[in-house]
């Protein structure tokens, strides 16, 4: 498949068709570093705010690098250096993006979130609103945005560990990863998941940085020879011989030219999706109720900004460093362009280190969507909808929750085997475009307008989240006549003329979550909620009566 | 000058408007305690929300953050979203050449740090609103002492 990378593998020493590579070893030095940390975090995981919320004691700095390592998943790391690799500065915009999306989680929804929650995004809305109908609503945008971005993810790992630890098979990647994720959450809860995302963020800043400094150095440490080259880089033409293309000239990917005209609309829509949903993903917001008070919450905002900006700003290394010194032709597959970079500037030993960082990415990711997904089926939907908001039993929430993680994990794993020759890269797309259509407006309304009420909030999800899968549906990433000969996992699953034009349907489903909040709202009589804003409006800008730390 | 002031007479009842059944807290529970068992200190509501969202110093704290935080989400928010527009329809003028780069990477490079000063500008105007909401809070704690006397 890869030459460069069936060379790699070293003689086996074990059982036929198992190589032990240095990616592996890494990799299993990672496994029982985490394995360890769960097991302490075991002990103190008991209780539901130590389960859900690591007892609230995580420190800004601490949680900053937690969201850094929740938040940048395989499709940022692998996924934009290969696409700035092939596509070059449209590559680049996705990076600016995922950064600029910050802003509005700092500005507005980090601290009221802190301030008037408990454990999950439903906790704000369930305070001015009928808590039956709205939790269930919101229970199932957490679960619908978890487990598709974690369905992309795991196949995203198969598809990987098959290129990384040639001898592993598809299967075998996807259940371990699954099981590892399993373990972190049942047993660790959220202190153990946030220490795993802690080790990532690390390992991925360090990783990212020496792979810019091989860059650099490549380039004799000169910015002006650097993208010089950038600007001469050989791809295939039309007719198959080589060409050379400016990389930094816009519209590789984006430009109305290769798009039918429209291009340029699919990108702003790609930016809305972006900026508005990362302050509508439930596995970041959790992240928001491990630190102790909202001015944590605030500084643990900034830090993750500085982290993330900063590996994104990187990109442009990883991803330009690839297109220049590599060159398109010689990357096998688009998302191996990071790893074959490390591999060319520094040796195995450095691919090794790479690769492991890649798991630990998808690991730290998937672990963050199943706790948070499990935290929302347990909190939300069992015990708030189903039970009146009682526990029957002491412990009992915990302990739903922990089933809930090892249904999800083992769900995701069967879906992931199942769906593995499928194209599932608009699963994350379809992810932002849920929590940005269908989460952020009904959190936004809830805290800023008085008049909001629960038929507004019931409509504003309930259309939000079907706009958008429907509008996926009809996009371009589902729908789409192929060419004779395209392998399976390149194929549109319906194979017709697609019905709506953009691959990023926020433009159209954003407006149309905030309407149907607004008409749903208009349209019902009930003012019951506008006696408690006067409440939730005092919690969430002092702070006062929110949850505190519980003491280690 | 009287030591020993005569407790002064309970102008209302004392006895907490609550379905509480103690004042004391059972040992052993790290979770709050399920509704039968709690103490009527955690029955209560811990502050009149209406009379605090009336108050002066609240209706400030929200003009002052409202002042900042609009306009800031208004400024990133165009200043975000000319990029993609310039890109996708002016590509010609975001390709003009600066030094080694071109305006549209530049433009890109950009947003990065004008999200960190905006993060940064945030910040040290948070500081102010924190300050500005512990007000609130010891202007409310000063006022139930003074009822619980």
């Amino acid at each position: 498949m890869i030459p460069l990378l069936a060379a790699a593998a070293e003689p086996a020493a074990l059982p036929a068709g198992f190589h032990f590579t240095p990616a592996l070893g890494m990799f299993l030095a990672f496994v029982v570093v985490t394995l360890a940390i769960t097991y302490w975090s075991a002990r103190k995981s008991t209780g539901a705010s130590n389960f859900f919320a690591a007892g609230r004691g995580i420190t800004g700095w601490q949680n900053g690098l937690a969201v850094a390592g929740d938040y940048m998943s395989a499709a940022s790391f692998l996924g934009i250096a290969g696409m700035i690799a092939f596509k070059g500065y449209d590559g680049f915009m996705y990076s600016v993006g995922w950064l600029v999306a910050y802003l509005t989680v700092l500005l507005v929804v980090a601290e009221p979130l802190r301030n008037a929650g408990k454990y999950t995004m439903a906790d704000v809305l369930a305070y001015r609103l009928s808590p039956r109908p709205v939790r269930a609503m919101a229970s199932l945008s957490t679960l619908t945005v978890s487990t598709f971005y974690m369905i992309a993810q795991m196949v995203g790992a198969g598809a990987l560990v098959k290129l990384l630890l040639p001898g592993v098979s598809y299967e075998a990647a996807v259940t371990g990863v699954g099981v590892l994720m399993i373990v972190y959450v049942v047993f660790g809860g959220m202190l153990a998941t946030t220490w795993v995302q802690i080790i990532k963020a690390v390992l991925l800043m360090s990783g990212s940085l020496f792979l810019s400094v091989l860059v650099l150095n490549h380039f004799d440490f000169s910015l002006a020879k650097f993208f010089e080259a950038i600007g001469n880089v050989p791809v295939a033409g039309p007719d198959g011989t080589i060409v050379h293309r400016d990389f930094l000239r816009p519209g590789l990917k984006f430009g109305a030219a290769v798009t039918n005209g429209w291009g340029p609309l699919d990108q702003v829509s790609l930016g809305l999706a972006l900026v508005f949903g990362t302050a509508g993903l439930p596995h970041v917001l959790v992240r928001f109720y491990t630190v102790p008070d909202a001015k944590t919450a605030r500084v643990s905002v900034v830090w993750a900004m500085a982290i993330i900006g900063s590996f994104y700003i990187m990109t442009t290394f990883l991803g330009f460093g690839a297109a220049t010194i590599l060159t398109p032709a010689n990357i096998s597959v688009e998302n191996m362009s990071a790893p074959l970079l490390a591999k060319a500037l520094g040796g195995e030993t450095f691919f090794a280190f790479i690769s492991a960082v890649a798991f630990a990415t998808i690991l730290a990711v998937v672990a963050g969507l199943t706790i948070s997904a499990s935290t929302s089926f347990a909190h939300d939907f069992y015990t708030n909808v189903l039970h009146h908001g009682r526990e029957r039993a002491p412990g009992e929430e915990v302990r739903i929750a922990r089933i809930a993680s090892f249904v999800v994990g083992a769900v995701a794993i069967l879906l992931a085997i199942k769906l593995q020759t499928i194209n599932v890269a608009f699963l994350v797309g379809l992810a932002f475009a849920v929590a940005a259509s269908a989460n952020l407006p009904v959190i936004v309304l809830s805290l800023f307008w008085k008049r909001f009420n629960t038929s507004g909030a019931v409509w504003g999800l309930g259309a939000g989240l079907l706009g958008s899968i429907v509008l996926i549906i009809l996009s371009p990433s589902v729908m789409g006549v192929d060419p004779a000969g395209t392998p399976a996992d390149k194929m549109h699953l319906i194979q017709s003329p697609a019905l709506f034009p953009l691959t990023n349907p926020g433009i159209v489903s954003i407006p149309l979550g905030f309407l149907a909040a607004c008409l749903g709202t208009m349209l019902s009589n009930d003012r019951t909620s506008e006696t408690k804003f006067a409440e939730l409006t005092v919690r969430a800008n002092t702070g006062l009566g929110s949850e505190k730390a519980t003491a280690h | 000058m009287d030591l020993n002031p005569a407790p002064e007479s309970p102008d209302r009842d004392l006895t907490p408007a609550v379905g509480a059944e103690t004042d004391v807290a059972r040992l052993g529970h790290s979770t709050p305690p399920p509704p039968h068992e709690q103490t009527a200190d955690e029955d209560a509501d811990i502050a009149d929300w209406d009379r605090v969202a009336a108050m002066s110093e609240f209706r400030s704290l929200l003009r002052a953050k409202a002042a900042f935080i609009v306009p800031a989400v208004l400024f990133f928010v165009i200043y975000y979203f000319a990029l993609p527009v310039l890109v996708g329809w002016f590509p010609e003028l975001m390709d003009k050449r600066v030094g080694p780069v071109n305006v549209a990477y530049l433009f890109a490079l950009s947003q990065f740090f004008m999200a960190w000063v905006l993060a940064y500008v945030y910040l040290r105007k948070a500081a102010r609103f924190d300050g500005q909401a512990a007000d609130v809070i010891a202007k409310l704690d000063a006022s139930k002492k003074g009822r619980s006397k």
